[in-house]
């Protein structure tokens, strides 16, 4: 079977052709930070190169996918470009990504996504509690504002988007033995709120639309990420806001800011704290605290 | 000139050739499900060959049309209609001004596409016509038709000839039992051998949920994972991978239990394994394929999904060149 030479190994990364018109490239099997960093340096620099063929290129957590043309591109010398940039990327001395950290406001323990995991209770690990009762008692917080505490005080990086329109995954930057995991939901649910803070397996999300889902819901935010009918100012012509790479630091509102801040998405004149940002993965591995810290002063201090 | 619609049908949607490059962001192609329809119904009226159409699931929509105008059906096989009068399938006909068109029950395939002449006239959207009802994008408002709705219509095309027919060896055989071409991989290597090439061996029959976003199939057999320690981030349910993209045409499996086809509206990316994807010039038939027909994956290597790619384009000439 030919199909099967279609997968090959160089290290840790797997090379797997997906039909006739995606390459499929995971990184690593588990999420880390090295892996993600790995994927978008490879994925920007593949975009650069304007390879003819070339239809779409997606980054992922650990993974990424290029779809091309084969009547344009072979599959051979694709994987066969993708390698050396992997290579170069490996290679490198400096490994900075230029980005942007954005404050997304969170009312955690909303009546919106409370109501509706009620609704839903019969499918979830608990039904005696609520979500934010059962992350917070399995990751071993004392309290929900302990385990609320934790998801906002330390930042994220969007390390995919997708799923569905403009939903973006988060992987928070604190070592592995301080990363927070929740299991999906036992069967999804038909129904999520708009701008849900939801989280499964070790990554945060914020559903973009209304619509199915299976992560844990914590909270809402009254920042949009889609506007597929252009009345978002701080959203430009891709109608989607969030981009793999971005920098995403929580902080928790009360129910007065988030109705001030929904009136003002609403009337098109919410403006998100945004500021650009050069990040270092290697300054960040010495001291990912002190990094966080950083990245915090940036955003407020500017 | 516009179109009343009288009644919706199941699930009637503006479609086209779809959107393409911005997967990463999580908006995927859409467009009609069977391109090859699609394209061929406004080919045969002298439309641009992407131009928007009205993709009709299983039971057929009722319009009125408030201006005359040539339209043709391609694909799934339901009776057109004009007030009560059968009218041909693959054929241009005129549907008279104040006339309702509408369609008999469907006897083979899923999907009709029906072009009306200059195509149907919404904006475009990221490049596009075509509708994605899980983002609220492109169509009519981002959503199916429902009863009451009107739609615009382009110019009329000049070089639209009445009775113009498709040419037989161009219109599709539709099948109650599809074979399925795959190519393997991603991640059937988490599968046990055994059920990894049981999979191929077993009829599998289309549920219900079989839609624009996906085509779910029962009736195979559990489909077992390899015994291991889960992957830091992809969580405990061994059909769990780290969250990544999903190729348009991927087979998942949540759970080992009833597999996915994901067709042009389907999520960009999730954690579930994919055993394997099918290709290209196959994923017309998957728009066809009724509930409750059944199914049987055949798997392939490269070559021949170029082959099969390269005779489907062969086709697709044929079809622009039909006199």
């Amino acid at each position: 079977m030919t199909a099967t030479k279609a997968t090959t190994t160089s290290a840790q990364v797997r090379y797997c052709l997906a039909g006739d018109e995606f390459l499929f490239v995971e990184l690593s099997e588990e999420m880390t930070l090295e892996a993600f960093f790995r994927s978008l340096s490879i994925t920007q620099r593949l975009k650069t190169m304007s390879i003819p063929g070339i239809i779409e290129i997606c980054p992922a957590n650990a993974s990424y996918q290029v779809r091309y043309d084969p009547d344009q591109l072979s599959a051979e010398v694709l994987q066969e470009t993708l390698e050396t940039l992997d290579r170069e990327v490996s290679a490198q001395k400096v490994r900075t990504v230029d980005t942007r950290v954005i404050e997304v406001p969170v009312l955690y323990n909303d009546p919106w996504t409370h109501e509706t995991l009620m609704r839903f209770r019969d499918r979830h690990q608990d039904p005696s509690g609520t979500d934010l009762d059962y992350a917070a008692r399995i990751n071993g917080f004392d309290s929900v504002d302990a385990f609320i505490e934790a998801h906002s005080a330390s930042p994220w990086f969007v390390s995919m988007v997708g799923f569905v329109s403009g939903l973006p995954f988060m992987y928070q930057m604190v070592p592995r033995e301080r990363q927070i995991q929740v299991p999906k939901y036992l069967r999804p649910r038909t129904d999520t709120p708009k701008q849900t803070v939801g989280y499964g397996g070790c990554f945060s999300c914020i559903y973009s639309v209304r619509g199915a889902g299976g992560y844990q819901m914590f909270g809402v935010t009254p920042m949009p990420n889609y506007d597929p009918t252009g009345q978002q100012p701080h959203i430009d012509d891709s109608m989607i806001f969030f981009r793999p790479g971005d920098i995403v630091k929580h902080r928790a509102i009360d129910r007065d800011e988030y109705d001030r801040l929904s009136a003002d998405a609403e009337a098109g004149r919410f403006e998100p704290r945004v500021v650009p940002f050069t990040f270092d993965l290697d300054d960040f591995n010495r001291d990912p605290d002190g990094y966080s810290s950083r990245i915090e002063e940036v955003l407020y201090d500017h | 000139m516009t179109i009343d619609v009288i009644k919706p049908g199941l699930a009637t949607s503006i479609q086209d050739t779809g959107r393409q490059g911005n997967y990463h962001l999580g908006i995927p192609p859409s467009g009609g499900m069977d391109q090859r329809s699609l394209r061929a119904a406004n080919l045969l009226l002298g439309n641009p060959e992407g131009a928007a159409v009205l993709e009709c699931a299983l039971m057929g929509p009722e319009l009125q049309f408030t201006e005359s105008r040539c339209v043709a059906a391609c694909g799934a096989e339901m009776t057109p209609k004009v007030d009560g009068e059968p009218q041909p399938l693959n054929e241009v006909f005129r549907v008279p001004a104040g006339s309702t068109l509408s369609f008999d029950f469907v006897k083979a395939g899923a999907r009709l596409y029906l072009a009306i002449e200059g195509g149907i006239d919404v904006p475009e959207k990221l490049g596009s016509r075509s509708t994605y009802s899980l983002g609220s994008l492109g169509g009519l408002e981002g959503r199916p038709l429902q009863a009451g709705d009107q739609l615009d219509l382009m110019p009329a095309a000049t070089s639209t000839q009445e009775g113009r027919r498709l040419p037989e060896l161009l219109v599709p055989n539709f099948s109650k039992h599809y074979m399925l071409r795959v190519m393997s991989g991603i991640y059937d290597h988490r599968l046990t051998d055994e059920s990894r090439e049981r999979f191929y061996e077993e009829d599998w029959t289309v549920a219900s949920e079989a839609d624009r976003i996906g085509y779910r199939m029962k009736g195979g057999s559990q489909l077992s994972f390899i015994d291991r320690e889960p992957p830091f981030g992809a969580g405990d349910d061994p059909s769990n991978i780290v969250d990544a993209c999903y190729p348009m045409g991927s087979i998942q499996v949540p759970s080992g239990s009833e597999p996915i086809i994901l067709h042009r509206d389907a999520v960009t990316g999730g954690g579930y394994a994919m055993i394997g994807t099918v290709i290209s010039a196959d994923m017309n038939w998957v728009g066809q394929v009724q509930p409750h027909q059944k199914i049987r994956f055949v798997r392939v290597g490269l070559e021949e999904a170029l082959a099969a790619r390269a005779e489907y384009q062969q086709l697709m000439a044929a079809l622009r060149q039909m006199p």
